[in-house]
């Protein structure tokens, strides 16, 4: 093994470069990326970055004292993988030979077709995203954000602090009830009320009106917000087209073993793209998990270069910021028949409860309790940690 | 020097933030060293007492960047620079700290004094 090529040049690509360093491999490591930026971190653009807090150095990655010699390939999308050769293709024609492909091509915003075309309407994935986004969120606007996900909840919170008025449109009934359950969903979305930003659940966007830039959402039941600034947060779809004349196996995103490994010898895929075989239903399962972006390359690398890995995941952590508040969860929900309150004070919207399935506690959610949470965090990972 | 808490009321495996300015953390590893750190993440605004204490490192608990708590250095990131230590002397049975004169390592948009952002 001399030659890796990472196609994806975000935080889990960078990551992978460096598990793949920690594991000892000296060759020559190519990181492949369609956005001209060095590799940053995304979890502050719908936050600091947003209000201003941070610059574009603090949200780099890359340490200046790191010496990871990466060939760096930026600004050039792959467009299609020689699976026989582990080869890559750029955009510009030109072909990455190696030994080895390590897909971390993550994930895109997903958009509203019938808003596209208006000024003033938005995504928040990339850097230059956030950048246009900033620029956008005056004081004197009116923003309407479609999708009140933790990316939504946290963009119309960062805007709310900034002065502007902020309407949410949520489709479904609560938001949130598919990563914390319906009842904790709609404590959660408290929030939004408590800082003054009005939550329209269980409706659909129906029209985006605009006379070049956006002016009014109108809802399917007839509610009218006018707005200056649309921000869609619908969640995201995976990048992997770019993979569809080539044997990977692909569905919601690139489906491997448990350990990133695809059909194909050589290929691995980790991250957002990726749909790694679950380790307790053996079925793909996308996740899009920061955390998740930042330990599985660990295995990748180690299962790339020596064959086996000696990592144990631990439990899904996410955490979201909004409205002065830290949000925590570790686990899962799937199937729990129970959640207790175990801290704290669910009407003041800080406490801790744990999600339990037949007694035993499978998830961890914290509001505002980042000690207890830890604690419970870890005694989690105890339980799941084999023996 | 400044006085934390008496030895007895810090058990092993804990630790406990003292709101000076900046703020340190304090804590007494399982094997019972007790060791100073600046508390706040040299990452993004969390408190390193509320962290994951692992022998003798401590998990942010937030993001899960690393520090040792003998030298402040980072041992995994996102975080990048190190934290203060600060030298600690167990005194009577009263846990004391000599605060670093080093210039602290804080977050960016703590490092200004500007709090926390909402």
């Amino acid at each position: 093994m001399h030659d890796i090529t990472i196609v994806g040049a975000s935080i889990c690509g960078l990551y992978t470069a460096r598990a793949l360093r920690a594991e000892g491999f000296a060759g020559r490591i190519t990181l492949v990326g369609d956005e001209v930026h060095r590799p940053y971190d995304r979890p502050p653009l719908s936050k600091e970055f947003l209000v201003g807090t941070y610059e574009i150095a603090d949200i780099q990655l890359e340490d200046e004292d790191e010496h990871l010699d990466l060939n760096y390939r930026l600004g050039q999308p792959a467009v299609g993988l020689r699976a026989r050769e582990q080869s890559v293709e750029l955009a510009d024609g030109s072909l990455v030979r190696g030994d080895a492909v390590v897909v971390a091509t993550g994930a895109r915003a997903r958009t509203l077709p019938a808003a596209h075309g208006l000024e003033g309407v938005h995504t928040l994935r990339s850097l230059d995203d956030a950048i246009a986004l900033r620029a956008d969120l005056q004081p004197s606007h009116r923003l309407v954000v479609v999708g009140a996900g933790f990316i939504g909840a946290e963009i119309a919170s960062s805007a709310r602090g900034l002065g502007l008025e902020v309407d949410v449109v949520e489709v479904a009934p609560t938001p949130l009830a598919g990563p914390l359950g319906s009842r904790f969903g709609g404590i959660l979305a408290r929030l939004h009320e408590r800082a003054g930003v009005r939550l329209h659940s269980g409706v659909a966007p129906a029209t985006f009106e605009g006379d070049g830039r956006i002016r009014a959402v109108v809802l399917a039941d007839g509610t009218r917000l006018p707005a200056d600034v649309l921000v869609v947060g619908v969640g995201a779809a995976p990048n992997v087209e770019w993979l569809s004349g080539s044997p990977v196996a692909i569905g919601n995103g690139i489906e491997t073993d448990q350990h990133g490994q695809t059909g194909l010898p050589g290929v691995f895929a980790v991250g957002d793209c990726a749909a790694w075989a679950d380790s307790a239903t053996g079925r793909p399962l996308r996740v899009e998990h920061w955390t998740n972006a930042v330990e599985r390359p660990t295995v990748v690398a180690q299962q790339l270069l020596h064959g086996r890995t000696s990592m144990v995941p631990r439990p899904t952590y996410f955490w979201s910021d909004q409205y002065g508040v830290h949000v925590q969860f570790a686990g899962s929900i799937v199937d729990h028949d129970e959640v207790v309150v175990e801290d704290g004070d669910v009407d003041a919207l800080r406490f801790l409860v744990t999600y339990r399935r037949a007694g035993e506690v499978i998830g961890v959610l914290g509001v505002d309790s980042v000690r207890q949470f830890t604690r419970r965090r870890r005694a989690l990972s105890a339980i799941r940690t084999p023996a | 020097m400044l006085n934390v808490c008496p030895l007895s009321e810090l058990p092993p495996g804990e630790a406990l933030r003292v709101p000076c300015s900046p703020p340190i953390a304090v804590f007494r590893t399982e094997e019972g060293e007790v060791l100073a750190i600046d508390d706040t993440c040299t990452h993004q605004d969390a408190s390193l007492a509320d962290g994951w204490l692992e022998g003798c490192q401590v998990e942010c608990p937030l993001h899960a960047s690393r520090f040792d708590l003998r030298t402040g250095a980072v041992d995994a990131p996102p975080a990048k620079r190190p934290v203060r230590t600060h030298r600690v002397e167990v005194v009577d049975g009263m846990i004391q700290v000599e605060l670093s004169l080093d210039t602290p390592n804080l977050p960016p948009g703590l490092a200004a004094g500007s709090g926390a952002n909402a």
